[in-house]
């Protein structure tokens, strides 16, 4: 794997047991493993772990990852709005939003006329709780590959909002609980909720409240929301709970009155996977590039060589290198669905 | 075709049988005839269309995509329908109704039927697309039964489910007379001499024999085979299950002896020399297209009757059981059929007796006895009160959990279907699954007990330490090249947990093969 990386193009990254690393700028970019600098496209907890020395990340990820680890969990921290350049070490660094979650960023390092692009998790989709996807031209182009079948479309949100209120209106008694991660898919859906006309309090589990109220101070009004947790059952007929995925599969899903248990993930394409993870109501919602983004993306950068981070990689390998564009495999571990 | 296959989604994803008959009742009131009708067949398995081969079907899809995208694709979703489904090129918006894609598929001849689906696919979206090809490769799996279709259709229009279980299966797809009489019109004139009728069915008597008058009911065996009706008319014959589906195809030589005219209920079982054969010999003649000679030469079907529904000139249902017993014994001793004979009467005084009879049957192919209450009519459904059946005890065995997983819809948070083992050597071998048998409470417990005693976790499943030791009842054993220990249960279930059992005392593999059948 190290040799396949090694070509005759004088890279400015390359692939470390910690993950991808910048040598000249003397950084990682989403480690693993604690390190001496980090750069974090995201908050998400499989790209910021705590433990690092230095941390640079937009302002957002930054208080995210405030709320997630505590004020000790990073030695320095230093944030770098979107846009604006940062000479760290022989590079320039600026982070170009991701439009995965609030604060995500593409990581762009630049230097002697050369610029790569790590993109980390991203989406193309229209999402209200998080800045859009800006396509950066480049010549190396990272990019993620969870949905990278080409069986996953995913379709437009606002029918799967639509599918979701119906169902709350076909079943009046029963109680709708929505399998989603704590940060991100949960403001999403509040917001496309709000946005489709849904003006009822939204349920919550404890885990999504203090990130759904520092949304809330970044601007992203959430409306009016409740605590599902200490809820008395009967109040929660007819209502939509918002809660982490595991939780809905397990004990705390008790206290819910006859719930229809509603996936929101781009997995709920594949009808047979949605039906494993024993879901009533499967909404296809994903804060992940389908198919059809990821090739198209991968056009605009106009990206010589492509990196592929995790997912299906093969695919998308295969796909890269029917068009003549240089595809690699990095595999790299550690990487989870994000709840997705 | 939007509609039904948001239905059929809909269905596939409702573990609950309200929410699956909600569902079912709101697309039959918001659909037009015939796409709803169509639907119906779909679902009850009453639709019969030129079946599309798997691999003609993957040709189809290989012309249109990267074959290696597909590969990969395939290898992803697992399943060839749900891969061409979603993989299909475009997203075309100008869906057939249900009822055109039934009509094409209908007309089409084999050599064109690749292109007439190739041309549907293009017209829909993913959803449609999958119901479509569940459709035109036979199979929906949506976890319907005819039944409970019928029940929806019950519960929409407020008609009752007797009556249209009788006028079912007389009436073809699309069933238009059927729902225009569901809506308030005139109930279709059907002839149902040759027509499927409902049977009936007996309830567990367990905890309610001692509130039974012993003077009151008629005992007979409860055999152990299929349970079936056989109806003959004017020259044409047929055999049903009793859930209606017409088996005749697998039994000519059942058909064959069916020399006379009439209705009746009976067991059909495999008999020879005069002996009950097992159920395992009468599992081989099942679900059979065509049968050779040898087979029905080596596990000879035979008719064994209960009831007497129809003589040929009079519907006896209405008559109570007395009456209908009598009919029936003279009736047979006037046609006196090949390999058809009658299921003999029980005589006892008290409940004891029977008790004594009842542990004293182990007769192959005894499943233990039926009390009838000798003044009720025949109704079809499960009513309570006049069948009872009184199934002998089952077998036991002392088995070790392995694994746990959790359930579905009410029963998602819980562990609650068990594997378990008996001892092979130093190694326990699973022997079976049980997910009944216990109480709520005792599945909290179990629950719990899992929670605290997981060693290791596959997705769903936890394995556990090998602590516990669980009774487990079951109806009978039999060989099995299926599974590593080679045997395989019926009907387990949880009967007793054990807390006070150490595991290293539950049963060996060896005490259980000698209860094989």
């Amino acid at each position: 794997m190290q040799n396949a990386l090694c070509s005759k193009t004088m890279h400015l990254l390359s692939l470390t047991p910690e993950g991808i690393y910048c040598a000249r700028g003397g950084f990682h970019i989403d480690p693993v493993r604690p390190v001496r600098r980090a750069v974090v496209t995201h908050a998400h907890a499989d790209h910021c772990r705590p433990g690092h020395e230095a941390l640079l990340a937009t302002p957002e990820t930054l208080a995210i990852a405030g709320v997630r680890y505590g004020a000790e969990a990073f030695g320095s921290k230093q944030a770098l709005p979107y846009g604006e350049r940062q000479k760290v070490g022989d590079v320039t660094v600026s982070l170009v939003p991701a439009g995965h979650v609030l604060g995500s960023a593409q990581v762009v390092v630049e230097a002697d006329g050369r610029r790569e692009v790590v993109s980390g998790d991203y989406k193309r989709r229209a999402d209200p709780s998080c800045a859009p996807f800006e396509v950066v031209t480049c010549d190396l182009f990272v990019t993620e590959a969870t949905f990278g079948l080409p069986v996953f479309t995913h379709p437009p949100v606002e029918g799967e909002i639509a599918r979701l209120i119906a169902s709350r209106t076909q079943f009046p008694e029963r109680c709708h609980a929505v399998g989603t991660y704590a940060l991100g898919k949960a403001q999403r859906l509040i917001m496309e909720l709000r946005a489709a006309g849904y003006e009822r309090p939204i349920w919550l589990h404890g885990a999504l409240t203090k990130l759904c109220d520092l949304y809330g101070e970044w601007g992203r009004h959430l409306g009016p929301l409740a605590q599902a947790t200490v809820a008395e059952a009967k109040q929660l007929q007819g209502e939509i709970v918002l809660a982490p995925p595991g939780a809905l599969a397990d004990r705390w899903a008790r206290r819910l009155p006859d719930p229809v248990i509603v996936g929101a993930s781009g997995w709920m394409r594949v009808r047979q996977r949605a039906k494993q993870r024993g879901v009533e109501l499967a909404l296809v919602i994903s804060d992940h590039a389908d198919w059809p983004e990821l090739i198209e993306t991968i056009a605009e950068t106009q990206a010589g060589e492509i990196w592929v981070t995790h997912g299906a990689e093969e695919a998308l390998c295969h796909y890269c290198t029917g068009l003549g564009i240089q595809a690699r495999p990095l595999s790299l571990l550690g990487r989870e669905d994000e709840g997705e | 075709m939007k509609a039904f296959a948001r239905l059929l989604e809909a269905l596939v994803f409702t573990p609950g049988r309200n929410a699956k008959l909600a569902h079912l009742q709101r697309y039959f009131a918001e659909t037009p005839d015939p796409d709803r009708g169509w639907a119906l067949a779909a679902i009850a398995g009453d639709l019969a269309l030129p079946n599309v081969t798997a691999s003609r079907i993957r040709g189809l899809v290989e012309e249109r995509v990267d074959p290696v995208l597909f590969r990969l694709s395939y290898d992803y979703v697992g399943d060839l329908a749900e891969t061409v489904a979603l993989i299909w090129p475009g997203e075309g918006d100008t869906p057939p109704r249900l009822s055109e894609v039934v009509s094409r598929l209908q007309q089409t001849g084999t050599a064109s039927a690749g292109a007439v689906l190739a041309d549907l696919c293009d017209r829909m979206g993913p959803s449609e697309r999958l119901a479509l090809i569940k459709l035109a490769t036979g199979g929906l799996r949506v976890g319907v039964s005819a039944r409970l279709a019928r029940t929806a259709l019950a519960g929409y229009s407020g008609r009752d489910l007797e009556r249209i279980e009788e006028l079912w299966f007389a009436i073809e797809p699309p069933y238009t007379a059927l729902f225009s009489w569901l809506e308030g019109g005139p109930e279709p004139a059907l002839d149902l001499d040759l027509a499927f009728r409902p049977m009936m069915l007996a309830n567990p008597v367990e905890g309610r024999l001692e509130s039974l008058d012993p003077a009151e009911y008629a005992a007979e065996w409860k055999w152990d085979g299929v349970r079936i009706q056989a109806v003959a008319f004017r020259g044409e014959r047929r055999l049903y299950t009793r859930t209606g589906d017409e088996i005749s195809g697998s039994f000519p030589d059942v058909i064959a002896s069916m020399t006379w005219q009439g209705a009746v209920d009976g067991e059909l079982l495999v008999m020879r020399d005069g002996a009950v054969a097992s159920f395992a010999d009468l599992q081989k003649r099942l679900g059979r297209k065509r049968v050779g000679a040898k087979t029905m030469a080596v596990n000879p079907a035979h008719l064994r009757l209960y009831d007497l529904l129809h003589d040929g000139t009079t519907d006896l249902r209405p008559l109570p059981l007395a009456e209908r017993r009598s009919a029936l014994a003279d009736w047979l001793r006037a046609a006196d059929p090949d390999a058809t004979d009658l299921s003999a009467d029980v005589p006892f005084e008290s409940w004891d007796d029977l008790a004594e009879l009842r542990a004293g049957a182990r007769a192959e192919g005894q499943e233990g006895l039926m009390l009838k209450r000798l003044d009720a009519a025949y109704t079809g459904g499960r009513p309570m009160g006049p069948w009872f059946k009184w199934k002998r005890d089952p077998l036991t065995a002392d088995c070790v959990i392995l694994y746990a997983q959790r359930g579905h819809g009410k029963r998602s948070s819980f562990y609650s279907d068990y594997t378990f083992g008996a001892w092979n050597g130093a190694d326990l071998v699973p022997v079976g699954k049980a997910y009944s048998g216990f109480t709520d409470a005792e599945l909290r417990e179990l629950d719990a007990w899992v929670r605290n005693n997981t060693v290791e976790r596959y997705g769903p499943v936890r394995a556990v330490k090998s602590d516990l030791v669980v009774e487990v009842a079951f109806d009978a054993l039999q060989r099995s090249t299926r599974h590593k220990s080679g045997i395989a249960m019926r009907f387990p279930r949880i009967k007793r947990i054990r807390w006070d059992k150490p595991a290293g005392e539950a049963d060996t593999l060896r005490s259980l093969q000698a209860l094989l059948g």
